[in-house]
């Protein structure tokens, strides 16, 4: 399998409290990654750095063998707007906005014109099943129906690599599968590679592999809690 | 979950004799049922016959039958492979895992009890992951989703005591050697 995207060595730090102490990762093509571990285990600076929306202290972010972690904040913009899909767990979409202005936003900012923009948005809230809410404002929504507009944004510029933190975290148990399992088809038709954060094993079952963060490190073993045992 | 192994287990500190292997079976194992003293024996003698364990005289004092039983080299064996044996990963094996976990601690360490907790969660993060990929597959339907999502919800539970226990594994290895 062809790597996609790797960080070797990733330390970050906030002020004295260090949340990556020398992470190693890497995600195929069309690869989905889980990385799970207790709270505080790092897992959400992770995706942040690996996303280029955090920079790493120090270490590498590759993708398509360039660092990141050594481009610019515009660059590193730029790649989140085209290469890269973001998906967090709510509050993404700007409430002013109807449904199909959300999602077609990031292809507006690549500069795709409003009319191509529009079909494409469309398209996507289609496939996610709330293409008749194009018109909404995600306030009459429900939290199912904004999160698959949500993940509409993140895939509409069919990214390279959707970034996941809890996507189906502030959703109810049923509603969250089926969003995660619309999700995981999706990308596995697209070929997307994924990096999904979640605390919970049944979430990270959806993955092809796991990595458990324990403060700051992988842990080999897989339990999340190796060193304190 | 079997009592022979238990009873190997709680042997593996040394000799004893029935009652003292039936009380340490109840306070050791609160969740399972008490042992019989008639199973006791019978297991024991089952364990004999088989050459896992032998009579290590009589103690006279506490009433009629005072046999006390020691491990064999055989029974030492059989008792480590089931400690590291990874139980099939199936919903309600909770109480064989709990055993063994509390076995591992009476013969064996902290480590051992450790090593078997990652093999178990292995499996189980592996079955959890084939129960998944029923459920995303364009063929299922609702009721193979139904039947997915139960035993899914208990190995989750399983996988979840796993985690807890192992961060409590020290604190349950110094309470049960106290």
């Amino acid at each position: 399998m062809t790597t996609v995207l790797r960080g070797s060595g990733m330390h970050r730090a906030y002020g004295p409290t260090p949340a990556l102490r020398g992470v190693d990762i890497e995600v195929g093509e069309g690869e989905i990654v889980a990385v799970t571990g207790p709270s505080g285990c790092g897992k959400s600076t992770l995706l942040h750095c690996l996303a280029g929306i955090l920079r790493v202290d120090s270490g590498e972010v590759r993708f398509r063998d360039q660092d990141i972690a050594l481009w610019t904040e515009a660059a590193r913009s730029r790649l989140r707007r085209t290469e890269f899909g973001v998906l967090f767990q709510f509050g993404q979409l700007v409430p002013e906005l109807t449904a199909a202005e959300n999602v077609a936003l990031p292809l507006l900012l690549a500069g795709a014109h409003r009319r191509e923009a529009r079909k494409a948005a469309t398209m996507w809230l289609g496939r996610f099943g709330v293409g008749d809410l194009a018109d909404q404002l995600p306030g009459a929504m429900s939290g199912g129906q904004q999160q698959r507009c949500a993940v509409a944004r993140a895939l509409v510029t069919e990214p390279k690599v959707l970034f996941a933190d809890e996507p189906t975290g502030a959703l109810d148990v049923l509603t969250g599968e089926q969003v995660l399992r619309e999700i995981v088809h999706v990308v596995r038709e697209q070929g997307t590679s994924v990096v999904l954060v979640t605390h919970e094993a049944q979430i990270a079952a959806y993955a092809d592999r796991e990595i458990v963060l324990r403060d700051g490190v992988v842990d080999a073993t897989g339990l999340g809690l190796g060193a304190r045992a | 979950m079997s009592t022979s192994h238990v009873l190997l287990g709680l042997l593996a500190a040394g000799p004893r004799h029935g009652y003292d292997l039936k009380r340490a079976h109840d306070e050791r194992l609160p969740q399972a049922k008490p042992l019989a003293y008639g199973q006791v024996y019978s297991t024991l003698g089952r364990l004999e016959r088989d050459g896992l364990v032998e009579q290590r005289g009589q103690d006279r004092e506490g009433g009629p039958d005072r046999t006390s039983y020691a491990l064999t080299d055989a029974g030492r064996a059989r008792l480590s492979e089931w400690l590291t044996a990874v139980e099939p990963p199936a919903p309600y094996v909770t109480s064989t895992l709990f055993a063994k976990v509390v076995v591992s601690l009476l013969a064996a360490d902290t480590g051992t009890a450790t090593d078997y907790l990652v093999a178990q969660r292995a499996a189980h993060t592996a079955r959890l992951r084939e129960l998944t990929a029923v459920k995303t597959a364009p063929a299922s339907t609702v009721g193979d989703v139904v039947a997915a999502d139960y035993a899914i919800a208990h190995l989750d539970a399983d996988l979840r005591w796993l985690q807890t226990t192992l961060l409590r594994v020290a604190d349950l290895h110094r309470e049960v050697n106290r």
